[in-house]
């Protein structure tokens, strides 16, 4: 089976700031891709070359087996802008069905599309009344149009409320089980996480890592936190046991080991006869992200 | 085809609510039937029926006002899209820049041809009232009538250009009213001021013709005037009108809305979304 996008050594400047550089990556069909970075790591950019819309200077780009941009290319690709807009004097219906005439299915779906997104109540109203949740679901629904084989999305749930996100989710499930391959962007971590299927972290245009939450995890070798409670009156022996603790105000000690550590560490600290409870708290992900997004300095 | 009907509806919906087609047929006939009252005058010295004697004055009163209209309407084509944040989304489909344009234009031309006809119409339902012997000025008025299409056509393509040039409705609409001042005002006055200054040389029987036939307002001028033989009516451009065969002028108003769209379609494939 071929890759639905592939990219190998794709760089582009914008007059002297390189946007991207270096980037190589593929996605599967069916595959739920999250790219994260923070603004201005060059994640539009990215999804603006694959759809075509910029040129760029050097690397390879092949989206369904086209060129980015070609009419094949844009036939079976979808795309969700960051804040869709609409022209304000059109209602929702008559927007999805001038986008289901573009891309040559029959307008009569439109009512179907909205009803899929929630927004069937808000069809016969004119885009300029809808909130910014509101035409965020119109930016979902033209974006379910047909069968895209790639589903391009900057930033989709932005504007969505967490219940709406999880619909959205749960939509985006549908149509991967359907073949068709997702690339999402996103700020966050934690929103992504369980909902895709693997990762891809950029940072000032280059891609810094790639691969499941585990993978990533492991590749980033952050240190895991202990927190031990001493039992009653034990806590001075207890800090003349564990050295490397340091006492917080919180009555606990607290202490990081490297993940190959781990276990000696709890080994030694279980055997002490002071110790009264445990916690061990792994990197968080938000931890993660800004090991692999702030590298070299930063 | 579908792609480009599709677009044309959606435009025209979008300009009926937002009342251009109300504006552009109201003006149309508001000041039609002004000039099918004032124009009543010089009938009896002429010798002309009433309506031929109408389609010269609406003559004058299109070059002004149908290039108006099409700039109004075009101007924010590109440049909206782009200020609201549309484009990147419409550029994403399966549709041509050039059809999109097409959409645009068919919607914008149907809402002219309607102004115009509406206009037109009433002036003519006028002509008609005042003098049954108005029948002979027919085929002046339906040539108006194309031509005004044109006319309309060349100037929307014209709009579309700097609306995709400017990229900002703002700039767009500022470069639409130098190019209406420019092609319809100032490109007369600077021929006057030559031909006067001229005295009737070499100027004037020779590169006259031609600066005349490239501006499409001023063929569109000779165009109706030379086939409505009622120039004396109209005065001013009659002699020049007399003197550059009908063939000329025909062709510059027929290819004038090829090369504005085209120029148009050009513009719009630098936009970079």
């Amino acid at each position: 089976m071929t890759s639905t996008l592939t990219i190998s050594r794709l760089t582009k400047r914008f007059t002297g700031v390189e946007a991207l550089c270096d980037v190589s990556l593929t996605v599967e069909p069916g595959q739920r891709v999250a790219l994260l970075g923070h603004n201005g790591a060059g994640k539009s950019t990215m999804m603006k070359i694959i759809l075509g819309l910029i040129p760029f200077d050097s690397g390879e780009v092949t989206v369904c087996g086209a060129a980015p941009g070609s009419a094949a290319a844009r036939a079976q690709v979808a795309y969700l802008p960051e804040n869709a807009a609409f022209h304000p004097a059109l209602t929702g219906e008559e927007q999805i069905r001038h986008y289901l005439s573009l891309r040559g299915e029959k307008p009569a779906q439109a009512l179907e599309l909205l009803a899929r997104v929630g927004l069937d109540h808000a069809a016969k109203r004119r885009i300029g009344t809808y909130s910014k949740g509101m035409r965020q679901r119109v930016g979902l629904a033209q974006a379910l149009i047909g069968k895209p084989r790639l589903l391009v999305l900057d930033e989709p749930t932005s504007g969505l409320d967490p219940v709406s996100r999880r619909d959205f989710y749960a939509l985006l499930d549908g149509l991967a089980a359907g073949g068709t391959a997702i690339l999402l962007s996103s700020h966050a971590l934690t929103e992504v996480e369980a909902r895709t299927d693997r990762i891809l972290i950029l940072s000032d245009g280059r891609l810094r890592a790639q691969g499941t939450l585990a993978d990533l995890r492991r590749a980033a070798a952050l240190p895991v936190a202990i927190s031990v409670a001493p039992a009653p009156g034990q806590k001075e022996v207890l800090a003349t046991a564990l050295p490397m603790a340091r006492a917080n105000g919180d009555g606990r000690l607290h202490l990081d080991c490297a993940q190959g550590d781990k276990l000696a560490v709890l080994a030694r600290i279980t055997g002490l006869p002071q110790v009264a409870d445990l916690e061990v708290i792994p990197p968080s992900l938000e931890d993660i992200y800004s090991h692999f997004s702030q590298r070299d300095g930063q | 085809m579908s792609r480009i009907l599709s677009t044309a509806a959606v435009e025209f919906r979008i300009a009926l609510r937002n009342r251009w087609v109300a504006i552009a047929v109201a003006l149309m006939v508001v000041f039609a039937l002004v000039l099918a009252a004032a124009g009543a005058a010089p009938t009896g010295d002429v010798g002309a029926d009433r309506l031929s004697v109408i389609v010269a004055s609406l003559t004058s009163l299109a070059v002004y006002l149908v290039p108006l209209i099409a700039l109004l309407m075009s101007f924010d084509a590109i440049a909206g899209e782009v200020e609201r944040g549309t484009l990147p989304l419409l550029l994403t489909y399966p549709v041509s820049r050039a059809e999109v344009l097409a959409g645009k234009l068919l919607a914008h031309l149907a809402i002219l041809t309607l102004a115009v006809a509406a206009g037109y119409g009433a002036a003519a339902v006028a002509a008609f009232w005042m003098d049954p012997a108005s029948a002979a000025g027919l085929p002046a008025l339906l040539r108006l009538v194309a031509s005004s299409v044109l006319l309309g056509a060349t100037f929307l393509g014209m709009g579309y250009g700097l609306s995709a040039l400017a990229r900002r409705p703002s700039g767009a609409a500022g470069l639409a009213v130098g190019l209406w001042l420019g092609a319809v005002v100032l490109y007369d006055l600077v021929l006057l001021a030559l031909v006067v200054s001229d005295g009737g040389g070499a100027l004037t029987t020779q590169a006259l013709p031609f600066a005349l036939l490239a501006n499409p307002a001023d063929a569109f001028r000779l165009f109706n005037l030379a086939a409505a033989q009622a120039s004396a009516a109209a005065g001013g451009m009659g002699g020049a009108a007399a003197a550059i065969p009908l063939w000329q002028s025909a062709l510059s108003v027929a290819l004038w809305p090829v090369l504005a769209l085209a120029l148009a379609v050009a513009a719009f494939r630098k936009v970079t979304p």
